[in-house]
């Protein structure tokens, strides 16, 4: 598996993403946001948490006009696959890769803490390691990780089993307990959890391992 | 040339920062505050004579989110 993982003014999970992605078995190339593509080959591009360019304006919103994020469309299109996480799903929303929005927490407040996840499909690259219905611990840290959609997309996301993990307690507000979404073809997937901050014992779990164990796995069949 | 762009949530959306507003104010004594809705307002220098479809433009593009949010564009 090849990984790239893009890094913006702001990012600071960056490293962290690598090292998932290199514990899984990927070599790993760092990309700046001011590159305007991806090394050749690369399979599955990172796209981190942190705050990329300081949240100005919205979280993600400048990041997903920089010069990279035209390859990160180009990439996704090709049938490529993308992970984002935390600032990085709020990057895949304004980039229109995604559906929806991440609006402010609903109690207005900062939440750092482990939290429960449901794994809702085990039916994409990223969730494959888990069985539907898992619940898996894995840390949050955002003040901006209120997934917002309208009815009809939500239907739809439900429709074609496309939300990966939901909230058994939800934390900030998200519709429907919404903590990570697929898009279409089940190779974007965004979520506010971190599950690269889960892949060590030092981390205090590792519930985060299956998901780029059963990428590497997919990614190097494919 | 100064153009102004207002960018609001859409109508229901919900807005915990105007919710919280809402509530500080009922704390303060202002009675009777139905609802507080909190938004943005951009600025822009632009050359004389830029039109009123590269402003929409400039919203659709970046000023605004309009999976959520709204805009309204005052040229002076």
């Amino acid at each position: 598996m090849k990984a790239a993982v893009i890094v913006f003014p702001g990012s600071n999970c960056d490293r962290d993403m690598a090292v998932a992605f290199e514990r899984a078995g990927a070599s790993v190339t760092m990309v700046w946001h001011k590159d305007t593509e991806f090394p050749n080959d690369v399979d599955i591009v990172g796209v981190p948490g942190g705050f990329s360019f300081g949240d100005y304006l919205r979280c993600g919103a400048i990041a997903a006009k920089s010069p990279i994020s035209a390859s990160l469309k180009a990439h996704a299109k090709r049938g490529g696959y993308v992970l984002g996480v935390c600032n990085g799903f709020q990057v895949l929303t304004e980039t229109g890769l995604l559906p929806g929005a991440l609006m402010r927490n609903a109690n207005l407040k900062f939440i750092c803490k482990p939290v429960d996840l449901k794994v809702e499909t085990s039916r994409s690259d990223f969730t494959s390691g888990y069985n539907a219905g898992d619940v898996i611990s894995v840390p949050v840290a955002h003040h901006d990780g209120n997934y917002s959609v309208d009815d009809e997309t939500l239907a739809t996301l439900r429709g074609e089993d496309r939300i990966a993990f939901t909230y058994t307690s939800n934390p900030n507000g998200s519709t429907a307990d919404i903590a990570g979404v697929l898009s279409e073809n089940r190779r974007v997937l965004g979520m506010m959890p971190h599950p690269e901050r889960a892949v060590d014992v030092a981390h205090g779990g590792t519930d985060g391992v299956a998901m780029f164990r059963s990428l590497a796995d997919g990614l190097v069949s494919a | 040339m100064k153009v102004r762009v207002d960018v609001m949530l859409k109508n229901g959306v919900l807005d915990p920062q105007g919710e919280a507003v809402r509530h500080a104010l009922g704390s303060l004594g202002f009675d009777g505050v139905e609802g507080v809705r909190q938004g943005k307002v951009i600025e822009l220098d632009v050359a004389d004579g830029t039109d009123e479809a590269t402003i929409k433009d400039m919203c659709e593009k970046l000023l605004a989110n309009t999976v959520i949010e709204s805009y309204a564009i005052h040229m002076d």
